[in-house]
């Protein structure tokens, strides 16, 4: 399905160049995560743990079912617990799946300053470099799902790669493969959007009448999809953004002012150059010697 | 060092020393600043040892940069104190950048280009070192909300880029107004400097009798 390589990228931080491509004729791929067959038992977190070798810290218990109680360097995906009282009263317990969404459009690869920390291949998994991480913190800044974390161990940036090594040799990510309930699936995106089509026919004819796809347009879609019961409010997740979107602060400081900024403390120099050669130095004369003399000549005779 | 007999006494040497930690930081920040800034600058992050020294000394150089600064405002606030002079030599501002001096007004130790540099910095750098903290993945990562870190970071580039091009403008002015590079390098200018540039000024220490024709005065 892919090769993953350094020939399919499609998106490369930091880089004004196109990156290379050659390779780049592939399928889009999707992870679709269905939140309303999702029993919360956590298997996909142990198997991401597994898989990527990742051991977070052993914290305490703060009285939730989520556990640890957020992403870290460590922790790349969680199951995040949220209990709502729909309008007739009753509980719903809702368990979502937390972990990066693998924007069309990443805001963290648009907010990296470090050339090829951050790329996006042509299957559209956003992925860490991380060798070439300088651990700023820009990516955080520049993600609209709050997912990077930053090691304080080796100033790196990480988060969830959809198992980018097991998909390139045609394996599922490690937590599709351990669901027990098929509530995560993987393959292309059409058709994770197809199959997210027949599960919210199913959903609204069991009386969710607002079932739907999550995909945000605003980031481009996204390569991990929800299935949702309430897809209308998608906040009531552990979060879940309802219009994500790269901060137009980001977009104004990644976008416009980089090149302006860069133009225009050239154009200072250039400009101080030519006033150089065309106007040039402002010069003391030695009449301005002579004059400065004569006043302190005349100051010192009135003095005396 | 060899001083001519006339010669003023401009920067003392604790200001020359003070005045050159600031540049050699500044200098640093810019560097290190740039090459997270454009990905065309990312380079310079070579001269700090790669990307991650770059991003981890950064902060380091503003720290010292702000105890540098504080040093600066001590000695050099005074001497920068707006005056009505400013209006008129502000007006008459393109007779300055022609090297028309006929057509300037007099002025004391600083003229307004001088004030702007000085008083661009004193507003900047704190700027520059409230909005770095706040970005400070290191230390103050977790202090803030992202939406808070978002828009210090913007803060800070506009700060650094408005430094910067102040940071221009004071270095070519240094190397236009001939010599005025010698009063920072080694403290003094001649009188015939001080006539034809501040001449209010030079009109102060004559009367105060601080600067004598004949007599060499001790480098302090």
């Amino acid at each position: 399905m892919s090769d993953l390589q350094s020939q399919d990228y499609v998106r490369r931080s930091a880089t004004t160049m196109t990156p290379p491509a050659a390779r780049s004729h592939e399928d889009q791929v999707a992870k679709l995560i269905d939140v309303s067959r999702c029993i919360g038992c956590k298997a996909c977190q142990s198997a991401c743990m597994e898989w990527n070798d990742l051991r977070p810290e052993i914290g305490h218990f703060e009285g939730s079912y989520e556990n640890p109680m957020d992403l870290g360097p460590s922790v790349w995906t969680l199951m995040k617990f949220a209990e709502y009282e729909n309008e007739q009263g009753n509980l719903e317990w809702l368990i979502r799946k937390d972990g990066c969404m693998h924007c069309e459009d990443p805001g963290c690869l648009k907010a990296c300053p470090a050339p090829g920390a951050i790329v996006q291949y042509a299957n559209g998994i956003v992925d860490f470099i991380s060798d070439k991480c300088i651990g700023c913190g820009y990516c955080v800044k520049g993600c609209p799902f709050d997912i990077p974390r930053i090691s304080k161990t080796d100033h790196k940036s990480y988060k969830c790669t959809l198992c980018s090594d097991r998909v390139s040799v045609g394996l599922e990510p490690a937590c599709v493969k351990a669901c027990p309930t098929g509530a995560i699936m993987f393959g292309s995106k059409t058709d994770m959007t197809n199959w997210a089509g027949e599960r919210i026919e199913d959903l609204k004819s069991r009386g969710f009448e607002k079932a739907g796809l999550y995909d945000p347009p605003e980031v481009g879609g996204t390569h991990v999809m929800y299935v949702l019961h309430h897809a209308d409010k998608p906040s009531l997740y552990s979060g879940l953004p309802d219009k994500p979107r790269i901060s137009p602060v980001v977009e104004v400081w990644k976008g416009i002012l980089k090149p302006l900024a860069v133009i225009g403390i050239a154009m200072a120099a250039v400009g101080a150059f030519f006033h150089w050669t065309t106007i040039g130095p402002n010069e003391v004369t030695d009449e301005d010697e002579a004059e400065a003399a004569r006043v302190l000549r005349e100051k010192e005779e009135e003095s005396t | 060092m060899t001083r001519p007999a006339n010669a003023i006494t401009r920067y003392t040497t604790l200001n020359r020393v003070n005045h050159w930690i600031n540049a050699g930081l500044f200098i640093l920040l810019v560097l290190s600043g740039l090459s997270m800034f454009h990905p065309i600058l990312f380079f310079l992050s070579g001269l700090f040892g790669g990307g991650q020294w770059a991003r981890a000394a950064h902060p380091w150089f503003g720290v010292l940069l702000v105890i540098s600064w504080i040093g600066m405002i001590i000695q050099f606030w005074r001497a920068n104190l707006p005056s009505k002079d400013d209006i008129a030599w502000s007006k008459a501002i393109v007779h300055v950048v022609a090297n028309d001096d006929e057509h300037v007004p007099p002025i004391g130790r600083n003229n307004s280009g001088q004030k702007l540099v000085f008083w661009s910095m004193t507003l900047l750098i704190p700027v520059l070192f409230v909005t770095g903290l706040l970005i400070w993945e290191v230390y103050f990562g977790e202090a803030t909300s992202i939406p808070v870190q978002r828009v210090a970071v913007l803060i800070h580039s506009l700060a650094a880029i408005s430094a910067i091009l102040v940071w221009v403008v004071h270095v070519y002015a240094a190397i236009w107004i001939r010599d005025s590079v010698r009063s920072m390098t080694q403290g003094y200018v001649t009188p015939g400097w001080a006539w034809h540039h501040h001449r209010k000024w030079f009109y102060q220490l004559a009367a105060s009798r601080r600067v004598s024709k004949t007599t060499p005065r001790k480098n302090p």
